[in-house]
Formats: C-alpha cells, structure tokens, sequence
C-alpha cells in the first residue's frame, strides 16, 4: 500500500514542479515584453517565417473547409427551402468558430513543432549554452520574438482563413449548388454581427500566444539527445492543440457571459 | 589608484574552487574539488568519461550552480550569482564546447560577430575588422562567409576558438576541443591554445581525455626564434627548455567526480596509482 501512495506523490510533484516551471517560464517571456533589447530584427524574421510562411498551408485548409461547409449545409438547408442561407452558416461558423480553431491547429502544427525542434536541437547541440557564455539571454533572444510573431500573426491569419474559407464556400455555391454569386455573398456579410467579430478575434492572440509558449517550453525542456527532440516536438503539437481546444470553451463561456 | 587597485587583482588568482560538490538526483557527480588556476596558468584535466570534467567547466562559467563550496573567478565569490551578475562575469571568459556549438543559421562571421552584435557598442565596420582580426588569428579567413554547415570538424572548431576569443577574454575553458579530430587537426586546435597562453597570457582549463594533446601543452612553447638573418626570425613552436610549462601547465586528474592526482606532466607519469598507471598506458 505505502509503495504505491509514494509514487503517486512523487508523479504529483513531478507535475506540480512541471506547471510550476513553465508558470515561471511563460513570466519571465512576458517581462522580456518590457525589456532592452527588444530584438526587433528576430521578432519580424519570425513573423515572416510564423505569418508568411504559414498563409498558403492555413488558405488551403481553410478554403476546403469552407467548401464542405456549404456542400454539407446545403442538403440540410435544402430540406426545408433554405439553402439560401449557405452563406450566412458558412460565413458565421467560419468567423465565430472554425477559422480561429483551424488555423491555431495548423500553425500548431507547422510553426509550434517547428520551434520545438529548433530550440530543441539548439539545447542538445549546446548552442542555448554558447549563447549563454556570450552573455546572451536565450529567453529574450529566442523565446520572446517567436511569442510575439506567433500571438502577432495568428489574428492575421485567421482573419485570411476566415475570408478563404468564405470563398471556398462560394465557388461550391456558385459551381455546384446553382446559388447566385449575390445572394451568396449577401447573405454571407449581412448576417454577420459585431458580436461574430468579437468571437472571432478575442480567440486567435491567445491560441497563437499558447502555440509559441507551449513550443518553446517544449524545445528548452528537452533531454535525450536527437530522440528527445522527436519527443518534444509531438509533446509540444499534442499540448498546444489540447490547450487550444481547451482555451476556446473558456473563451467561448467567457464571452457568452461578457456578450 | 585604479593601477594599485588593479595589480592587488593581478595577484588573484584566475579561478579558484573550494571543496565543491555537485549532485545529479542523489548521485554526486563531483566531491570535494579544490583547485587553482593562477594567472596565465593552463590547468588540463583528465579523466574517463563522466568523471565530472565538463561539469567543473560548467560550474566556472556559470552554466549549472555548485550545490557546496565556494567557486571564486579573479577574485569574486560567483557560487550564488544569478543570471544578470554572472552575464559580467561571462564578458572575462571565453569557452570552447566539444562539438564547437556554432550557431547553425549564423554564418562563421556571423558567429565570431555575436558577442559584438548583441553588446551593440560598435558599428558594422569595427565588427568585421576584429571579426576578420580574430579570423586571422585562428587561421580561418578564408571560411568567413562559410555556414557552420560546410565547414570541416577542425575548421568548426577553430570558428569556436575565434568566437571564444572575441571581446579578449582573460580566461579560456575548453571542453574536449580535439575531441574526434585527426592528430594533425587536433594539433592545429593544440597550437591555438598555446598561442594564446603563451602570447596572450591567458589563464585556461583544458579539459580532455586525449593524452597526446596534454602532452603536446605541457611540453611545448611558442617561442621566437632569433636567425642570423632577420627575416627568418620567426615564432616557433618547439620543446619547452626553460621549465616555464612545467609552472603553468599543471595535470589535474579525476576519478568518479573526485581528484586523484595534481601537479605537472614529469609527477603525473611517475605515478604509483594504478588507475593512473592504467589510464596513461
């Protein structure tokens, strides 16, 4: 009985010690928010490679969604006389929900798995500690760019996915539901809201923020030579997509509530 | 004032260690190291693998905290220094990692440049003169706008040296530089490091496993050697006669994170501990 009780407090502690250092660790990244040298050069080589780099994979994923979107909808729609309406379900559900959500599990994917490796890689080639004995903070120089890229170019993206996602819509309305360009396009930009907008927008800084921090607290913490680095890397996309899936109930509830 | 303040520095001595422990979990990694390491002294230290060599390195610049004793460097207790007073610290020493550490999306200027970029006191122009100066020392000009990439093990590991030596540190740490180079490579990186400690008079740990470039350190200086004819009067690296290596190159040998053995390369071969024995042989 007792053999057991102990290991479990020794996983608990583990665990705490774990939360407890990446708390320290997201801190830290943020106060160098407000701290000399703000290395603006990195910051925006990494917005070119996070925003740039991830516009075509997030554009593909979001027209094909958007395209689906309106064949699936249509057959319902039709039923009761209203697939004029396929704009306006694709246009809303694209902005309050599936663009933010989608394209955060892309970037996860491309740009989180990325830092992981990279800063990963860096630690076990000891390049993290060279940058140390050259008087160089490695969180300001490498951890702070990349959340401010990433908490900087996901709303952008988003926003791109969002009006892609609409088209892909329209050309399965127009191309194979017979529905008029007008009508779709009316009904996809009237029915939209401020409130759609707000859902829309509130979600992506903080997806992209947990994306970038979750990556690089992955990367720095790995161990084990060039397989830890293959660990960090899908322990960095699995915790970044659960903390994004996660995330977008609190904001949801939250926003309903302030809404 | 300020040169009596300085030469009471002077006689510090470069790095000091007092009864250091260091643990891993609850294994500890390093017992009990006490050394010294004077002013232009180059201290080597031997010993297996994961006796604790890089460990004590670590420890000096900064990179991991001793969990007992005292790590003193020209004169200042740094054993519970944090980051922002050990970055100042960092500025006086220079160190050269096994596999080089070069930055991989920096070019080797790029690298040599870092510590100059980021202290951002002077422009583009100085940088590439003391970039191409320290280039020159270590004999690499031509891999200037070389990616680590495409450079050789030896030529890496030089573009370390040259990164190190930016900013003329007063101490150099090096971990296993000649580390799975050929022996003519090796003595090339050998070479360097003598240089330094004899014209420049910096103070270094060189950490290896390899005998033949402790040997090579402790028996060799760089010497000028004065011809008939001027011109051929040159710098030379030859057998060391005046005794002065056997003062400032001393052998430190470790066993299981504890010191077995301190003193020159003459005592270290005359050992009776079989371990020894059995490592030099």
């Amino acid at each position: 009985m007792s053999a057991p009780s102990g290991k479990q407090t020794t996983l608990l502690q583990e665990w705490v010690l774990e939360a407890q250092t990446f708390t320290i660790f997201s801190f830290k990244s943020i106060l160098n928010f407000f701290r000399r040298p703000f290395y603006l050069r990195e910051t925006f080589e990494q917005m070119d490679i996070i925003g740039v780099g991830s516009l075509s994979i997030a554009s593909l994923t979001a027209f094909f969604t958007g395209a689906v979107l309106a064949l699936q909808t249509s057959n319902t729609l039709s039923s009761f006389g209203a697939v004029g309406y396929t704009g306006q379900l694709v246009s809303v559900s694209l902005v309050r929900e599936l663009g933010p959500v989608l394209t955060a599990v892309v970037v996860a994917g491309r740009v989180g798995s990325g830092i992981a490796s990279e800063l990963g890689s860096m630690l076990i080639s000891e390049q993290i500690n060279a940058m140390r004995t050259l008087g160089t903070d490695p969180i300001k120089k490498l951890v702070t760019p990349r959340i401010v890229a990433c908490t900087t170019m996901v709303p952008v993206l988003t926003v791109t996915a969002d009006l892609v996602g609409i088209m892909g819509g329209f050309v399965v309305a127009y191309f194979f539901l017979g529905i008029s360009p007008s009508l779709y396009l009316t009904s996809a930009y009237d029915r939209l809201t401020y409130t759609d907008f707000v859902y829309g927008l509130a979600k992506p800084p903080v997806f992209g923020f947990l994306i970038a921090i979750v990556g690089c607290y992955s990367g720095l913490s790995t161990y084990g030579g060039t397989e830890g680095v293959g660990r960090s890397t899908t322990q960095s996309v699995v915790s970044s997509m659960v903390l994004i899936f996660i995330s977008n109930f609190f904001i949801t509830r939250i926003l309903l509530v302030i809404l | 004032m300020i040169n009596m303040t300085d030469n009471a520095h002077n006689h510090l001595p470069a790095i000091e260690l007092k009864n250091v422990y260091k643990y891993y979990d609850e294994t500890a990694v390093l017992k009990d190291i006490s050394f010294t390491v004077g002013r232009g002294e180059t201290k080597i230290i031997l010993g297996g693998s994961g006796s604790g060599k890089s460990t004590i390195l670590k420890l000096i610049i900064g990179l991991e905290q001793a969990d007992q004793g005292e790590i003193w460097v020209e004169g200042k207790n740094i054993t519970q220094y944090g980051e922002s007073h050990l970055m100042k610290i960092r500025k006086r020493i220079g160190m050269v990692f096994q596999e080089g550490a070069l930055f991989d999306s920096l070019s080797v200027a790029d690298n040599v440049a870092f510590r100059l970029n980021e202290q951002g006191e002077l422009d583009e122009d100085e940088i590439m003169e003391v970039v191409k100066k320290t280039l020159g020392f270590v004999n690499l000009e031509e891999a200037i706008d070389k990616m680590p990439a495409e450079l050789s093990g030896g030529m890496s590991r030089r573009a370390a040296i040259a990164r190190a030596l930016v900013g003329t540190p007063k101490i150099m740490l090096y971990d296993e530089p000649t580390a799975g180079l050929d022996p003519i490579t090796a003595r090339t990186i050998n070479e360097l490091v003598i240089k330094l400690r004899d014209l420049e008079g910096v103070s270094s740990i060189f950490v290896t496993h390899r005998l033949n470039d402790a040997y090579t350190l402790a028996r060799e200086r760089l010497s000028f050697i004065e011809e008939e004819d001027v011109e051929n009067s040159r710098l030379r690296f030859q057998e060391d006669i005046s005794g002065i290596n056997r003062i400032n190159t001393r052998f430190i040998m470790l066993r299981d994170g504890k010191i077995i053995f301190e003193g020159s390369d003459q005592s270290l071969r005359q050992s009776h501990d079989q371990y020894i024995q059995k490592f030099l042989s």
